[in-house]
């Protein structure tokens, strides 16, 4: 954050140039049919598990799709953008998503975008796994019961919003400092972060994220994620979200 | 007048290789219908039951968003079902190819912007060929809009929603971009269109 308020006037017009490059080139889609080596700051995460671990609820080729393919590129165009620029090239995620206004309007759309679905992404294969589901417990599954109506409750609000996202996007839960719970939808690659708040855990409904083996029947899609999310994992990231060391 | 799902003007396999049966089950016989559907539901006691659908598209956007997506999606796809056809592509009648030329310099100038439009569309959407003040035009359009929102004729679209293309390309949609221009589109159609929006 610091960085983008440090940015000069001279500085904020080398963003802009760059900008110009980027937009020339709409290359996004291109390079996801043969995701190159990082070759910048950002890189994709390592995953806990194969590609075939949340059959058969998420199929092995849309997991190796999904990940090498549409996060691979988000990665590669964020790295992009950070090639000719500073303030990208160094900030940390977390921070270019909360301060996305302190950008020029062509780069903050690039970085909205990439960066979006680079840390929707991440956060996404963080909270699944194998043998996963069940019930969340211990002070997450109270603060379920506190702010969102109880488990069942908000499982069955959580599959409606994600249901009503129209096109791609997005269904999260966010969480504040204070513990407190919201489902918060948002499309495309918007992420609750570039809104200042946590993101908890989320699942993706664009289209790509369930088709192979759903089609059009993205509720049945939302139901069956609940088998695949580790609420161990999502455990500690409310932990992480309460201590103030949650990043994306 | 409530909306009703039209027949494909072809054989469900007709537009393979290019487009499989499988897409055109789910994108037609679902999709397409699940706008229909909740298109009338949500029309349902509004001011908008009755309208023709093209008032429905411009007079909902930006105020009634169960009506407008689904009255939008009816509108663009009930139009892209007839912008393809078996053997598409080739030559664009004399007329249209002019036009295109002097519009954009070249065919092939037109076919890399219209790509662009598509592949540059983050998310789902469409990419859009238009008359806008007697001029053709490029551009896209998020989720259910089209030009017509935006004050233009539409003469020929393209549906990048992931489920249009998924199954036949995955993530590949400039592949699916090119197989469109090159293999599916019925020029005859958007001569028509294009010579009714210039009238
Ligand atoms: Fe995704
Ligand atoms: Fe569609």
């Amino acid at each position: 954050m610091t960085e983008f308020t440090a940015l000069s006037r001279r500085g904020a017009l080398r963003l802009g140039a760059a900008v110009l490059t980027i937009a020339a080139a709409p290359k996004v889609w291109a390079q996801a049919a043969a995701p190159a080596a990082p070759t910048g700051p950002f890189s994709l995460p390592k995953r806990s598990y194969e590609a075939n671990a949340l059959e058969p609820h998420i199929d092995a080729q849309t997991m190796d799709i999904h990940y090498n393919r549409h996060h691979a590129a988000y990665v590669a165009a964020l790295n992009n953008a950070a090639k000719d620029n500073g303030v990208i090239a160094k900030a940390s995620l977390a921070d270019l998503l909360a301060d996305l206004g302190q950008l020029p309007d062509n780069l903050r759309t690039v970085v909205r975008n990439n960066g979006g679905g680079h840390a929707n992404h991440s956060m996404f294969w963080e909270v699944m796994g194998p043998g996963a589901g069940g019930a969340p417990g211990g002070d997450l599954a109270a603060a379920i019961t506190r702010d969102l109506g109880g488990f069942d409750k908000f499982k069955a609000d959580f599959e409606a919003a994600g249901l009503r996202v129209f096109g791609s996007g997005w269904v999260f839960v966010t969480v504040d400092r204070g513990g407190r719970l919201a489902v918060l939808p948002r499309p495309n690659q918007d992420s609750p972060l570039m809104e200042k708040q946590l993101v908890l855990f989320g699942n993706d409904v664009w289209e790509h994220a369930y088709y192979l083996k759903y089609q059009n029947r993205r509720a049945d899609y939302l139901k069956s994620w609940w088998n695949v999310v580790d609420w161990s994992k999502i455990g500690a990231r409310y932990a992480a979200a309460k201590a103030g060391t949650l990043a994306i | 007048m409530s909306f009703t799902l039209p027949d494909l003007p072809y054989a469900h396999d007709a537009l393979q290789p290019f487009m499989s049966k499988e897409t055109l089950e789910y994108h037609h016989d679902k999709h397409h219908l699940a706008y229909v559907n909740n298109g009338n539901n949500a029309i349902k006691g509004t001011e908008f039951e009755g309208k023709s659908l093209e008032e429905i598209v411009k007079g909902s956007y930006g105020k009634n968003p169960a009506v407008f997506n689904n009255a939008g999606q009816h509108y663009n796809h009930l139009h892209f079902w007839k912008w393809m056809k078996p053997n598409g592509g080739g030559k664009i009648p004399g007329a249209l190819e002019k036009a295109i030329v002097d519009a954009f310099g070249s065919v092939d100038k037109f076919k890399e912007d219209f790509v662009a439009a598509g592949v540059g569309q983050f998310g789902s959407g469409w990419a859009w060929l238009e008359v806008k003040g007697g001029k053709l035009a490029v551009s896209k359009t998020p989720n259910g809009e089209s030009p017509l929102v935006n004050g233009a004729t539409p003469i020929l679209g393209v549906d990048v929603w992931e489920h249009s293309y998924y199954i036949d390309y995955r993530n590949r949609r400039p592949d699916y971009l090119k197989a469109f221009l090159e293999s599916l589109v019925n020029w005859e159609y958007v001569a028509e269109l294009y010579d009714a929006a210039k009238a």
